[in-house]
């Protein structure tokens, strides 16, 4: 069987990191599986956790009363789900809900926080990691956004 | 199999061609199958080449030709419903006669790319300018290496050739990645803009080239997903599509900077077209 430390270096997030820094982040984390069709996580609930998946998709939802829940994005292997644990309020922004089985590492956030502001080595090295993940979702969003393939009249 | 474009003949004389079949593909998308009244063996044509629709008392549209290289004793047209003239067209009922000008302009390079790994990135509509490109590789499978086809739409019903990307997908070496920028409930597929596919594609940049079609906006962002990718500039191609009226280059209606859509490409190569496509004035 894997261990923990050594799924979490081999995946593409933490490609590079520091294995000091890695064996930080193991004592944070955790398996976890999720049943297709349940929520992994919920707007507004308190965001402590994120998750690396290891397989499954997972779609990110938002909720708008009376309509059906609208997927804005979905996530795969090698991919990550959460950054609402990185910044206050550390509440969840959007709904997320396994589309099929998805087997993941959950780690910690409030964990990995102390850690981070008690080694702002690791702290640099992990938002570093998140900043290039906000920055590409933020393209793609505006991408999304402009309706490319809309009928233009 | 080699494939060539049928010889050239006055390309400004429209050619009968009977409608034989109109079939709905989205809520305002529909694909026609022409047959030529006077010439038994149709015309042969490049994948990524179009022609030049008459539809009598009404107008004249440039439409990529989106069936079969291999059969072209029937032209195939996949239009969107959106002005009077497209109308017209998708209206026309079986049996009706369209004027056919072409096939003009210049396709993909699937000759050149033998050997190659073959990157599809089509988006929308984009699609149909691409499928004759893949039913050759696919025709010819031994002698390309993989084929990835990565296709963005706007909702599930906007989705076009439905069946055909889940039968493409089940060839050998073929990969097919399909997202939406909308998802419902009832698509367990992916969600999000093309660009968010690469991540799943295994690209290999020495041996691949990347064949582009879709809204401009989405085919620079693409082009940059590719650059990050490893690809070269010269082993990317986009098709190109302004107002085209000619279709043989005197007009001047089409001009991209140098270049005339509708003669030079509307098939280019990255590298000859790079500067033009970051100009607000074309």
């Amino acid at each position: 069987m894997e261990s923990l430390e050594h799924i979490i270096a081999e995946h593409p997030f933490f490609a590079g990191l520091d294995n000091s820094f890695t064996s930080l982040m193991v004592s944070c984390a955790s398996n976890v599986r999720f049943k297709a069709d349940t929520y992994i996580l919920r707007e507004g609930d308190p965001a402590n956790t994120f998750y690396l998946i290891r397989e499954g998709k997972v779609g990110v939802e938002v909720f708008a009363p009376s309509r059906k829940p609208i997927i804005i994005a979905t996530l795969s292997v090698g991919e990550i789900l959460g950054w609402s644990w990185l910044m206050p309020p550390f509440q969840w922004k959007f709904h997320a809900r396994a589309i099929d089985c998805v087997r993941a590492i959950a780690l910690d956030g409030k964990c990995l926080r102390t850690k981070c502001e008690e080694n702002h080595d690791l702290g640099y090295a992990v938002l570093k990691r998140f900043a290039q993940i906000i920055e590409k979702r933020l393209e793609s969003t505006r991408l999304q956004l402009l309706d490319v393939y809309a009928v233009r009249r | 199999m080699t494939i060539t474009a049928h010889a050239p003949v006055d390309p400004m004389l429209p050619h009968p061609y009977v409608v034989r079949e109109v079939a709905k593909e989205t809520s305002d998308t529909f694909t026609l199958t022409l047959e030529s009244a006077k010439e038994a063996n149709g015309r042969s044509f490049l994948p990524g080449q179009f022609s030049m629709l008459w539809v009598f008392g009404v107008g004249e549209l440039p439409i990529s030709i989106s069936g079969d290289p291999a059969k072209h004793n029937r032209l195939v047209y996949t239009v969107r419903s959106v002005g009077q003239a497209t109308h017209a067209l998708v209206s026309q009922p079986v049996g009706n006669t369209v004027g056919v000008r072409g096939p003009l302009g210049a396709g993909w390079p699937a000759e050149a790319s033998r050997g190659r790994d073959i990157i599809v990135v089509a988006g929308g509509i984009g699609l149909a300018p691409l499928r004759p490109l893949i039913y050759h590789v696919l025709s010819n499978r031994k002698e390309y290496g993989r084929l990835v086809i990565l296709y963005g739409a706007r909702s599930p019903r906007e989705l076009l050739y439905r069946k055909e990307l889940a039968s493409w997908a089940r060839n050998r070496d073929t990969q097919v990645l399909v997202t939406l920028d909308y998802g419902g409930l009832g698509w367990k597929g992916h969600v999000g803009v093309v660009t968010t596919l690469f991540k799943y594609a295994r690209l290999q940049p020495g041996r691949s080239v990347a064949m582009i079609c879709g809204p401009e906006i989405m085919m620079r962002f693409v082009t940059r997903e590719l650059e990050t990718h490893g690809l070269r500039h010269d082993d990317i191609y986009l098709s190109m599509e302004r107002n085209m009226k000619c279709g043989v280059g005197f007009c001047g209606h089409c001009q991209y900077g140098p270049h005339f859509i509708c003669k030079d490409g509307p098939v280019f190569r990255y590298e000859k077209i790079r500067p033009l496509l970051e100009k607000y004035e074309l």
